[in-house]
């Protein structure tokens, strides 16, 4: 992207109150940081990730390349708010629904159906692969596997 | 002065939130609220008759050592935790789990009422009061919250939650993934839905709290929390093979505890102790747990798995808004 392109960029997603990106992994992660830390151990090279806001009011992102989106799943009840607000708000742009690659989600067995369905419900209305699937902050297979997977993408 | 001091009580006001995770839990669990009464336990009095006499004593057992777990939770545990919490909304979600963990309790008695006589329920009761393993995991906990640090509390607690339960839970969940007492199995996966949501609140506030901690300290919590497991693990072993001996299941019910003695560590922040190959737990359980669990989802692999990809569907924006 040449520098015009990019200042061009900039202002046009600045008027949507958005801050552009072109990180590769685009994640949510509460504060109890578990889905954080899973993205610490992938030890990815500077730049490739990128954190939504914690708080929904804040501008989210504009993703600027291709990317896959990694969340967490909000477990429990009859499955409303599986999907994190933030993330919602995140997919509510139009550009970053088209930029994405896939997904990948975390959560918890205990949740019988509700296992992961945050992801389940991305792929379905994106139109994008369910990538994988972990539990809580990821076991040293998962932080490999996952590691290896988006390499073999991007 | 300081007497008048001592009695000002604090109104909880709902409206000035000092951590938005306090919300999130209260919320979570009210939704999630539910009574034993609305599940059809009734329903598996036929399959209870069918079971063998071993498994019928191995149910009454199961459910009277989860029953004492849930009551030192309830009565004793989620109570501890009340005088050391940071903020009022702390304090009120842990009144929600305290008053939840009483409704487990209660629940396994409407088990054995619908499915059992008087003298097995006597009888199992006698059983838990005499039994050495379950006994001493109630005693290596209780100790905690009988003590004065803060942090152990929610340590034991973490692992009671997150851990202790799951040699009981194994079996309901093996005889579903037969098709039996099909019910009952909902029942306890409600409860499973529970401990989830308390598991994970408390462990959160741990290490929020652990922040705050100079790094010496941190440690020595961190040292002790992997004793304590250990020290409780060796005791579930024992009361395994007690318990699922007579059915041969004890060596499938070690994978299960080992299992979710990771996910209890990673409750509390630390990363999992039993390595992977003795975490493969029987997909039938795991599937019983959780039925979108045992579908292979690794695109990464490209083993020709499949998934997850959904038909055209036009995504309007405000198919999002909840």
């Amino acid at each position: 992207m040449t520098r015009g392109a990019d200042l061009h960029h900039i202002r046009s997603a600045a008027a949507q109150g958005l801050v552009p990106t072109d990180a590769r992994l685009i994640y949510f992660s509460s504060a109890s940081g578990y889905t954080h830390r899973f993205v610490q151990k992938l030890a990815l090279p500077e730049g490739q990730t990128a954190r939504l806001p914690l708080i929904t009011k804040e501008p989210t992102l504009e993703a600027t390349a291709p990317f896959v989106l990694l969340t967490p799943t909000y477990g429990g009840g009859d499955g409303k708010g599986a999907v994190p607000k933030q993330v919602i708000k995140f997919l509510n742009v139009e550009g970053n629904r088209r930029l994405l690659q896939g997904v990948i989600a975390s959560g918890n067995t205990n949740f019988n159906e509700g296992y992961c369905l945050a992801g389940y419900i991305i792929a379905r209305k994106c139109q994008v692969p369910l990538m994988y699937k972990f539990e809580l902050m990821g076991t040293s297979d998962d932080v490999t596997r996952v590691r290896e997977g988006l390499e073999g993408i991007f | 002065m300081t007497d008048q001091q001592h009695h000002l009580v604090e109104a909880i006001n709902w409206n000035r939130i000092q951590d938005e995770k306090d919300v999130e839990v209260w919320n979570r669990l009210v939704n999630n609220f539910w009574l034993p009464e609305k599940v059809p336990l009734s329903n598996d009095a036929q399959s209870w008759s069918n079971l063998t006499d071993d498994e019928r004593l191995l149910s009454m057992r199961v459910f009277t050592g989860l029953t004492l777990l849930d009551t030192i939770q309830g009565t004793v545990g989620a109570v501890s935790l009340i005088p050391d919490a940071i903020t009022p909304h702390e304090e009120a979600v842990y009144t929600n789990i305290a008053f939840m963990e009483s409704v487990h309790a209660k629940s396994y008695s409407s088990i054995f009422s619908t499915l059992a006589s008087t003298k097995e329920i006597d009888e199992a009761f006698r059983w838990s009061r005499e039994n050495t393993n379950l006994q001493r995991k109630a005693a290596l906990i209780v100790e905690r919250y009988d003590g004065e640090d803060p942090y152990k509390k929610k340590i034991a607690s973490t692992l009671l939650e997150s851990f202790l339960f799951y040699s009981g839970f194994y079996w309901p969940m093996y005889l579903s993934s037969h098709a039996r007492l099909t019910n009952t199995a909902d029942l306890i996966r409600l409860i499973i839905r529970d401990e989830a949501v308390h598991g994970y609140y408390i462990g959160y506030k741990y290490q929020r709290n652990l922040e705050t901690l100079p790094e010496e300290k941190r440690e020595e919590l961190k040292a002790f929390t992997y004793e304590l497991l250990f020290e409780l693990y060796e005791n579930e072993v024992e009361y395994t093979h007690a318990l699922y001996d007579s059915v041969g299941l004890a060596e499938d019910v070690k994978k299960f505890l080992h299992y979710n003695a990771n996910k209890a560590l990673m409750n509390l922040g630390y990363e999992a102790m039993f390595p992977a190959e003795t975490t493969n737990v029987n997909p039938a359980i795991l599937s019983a747990l959780s039925p979108n669990s045992d579908e292979n989802h690794d695109f990464f692999s490209g083993s020709g798995s499949s998934y997850v990809i959904g038909k055209a569907e036009n995504t309007e924006d405000d198919d999002w808004d909840f």
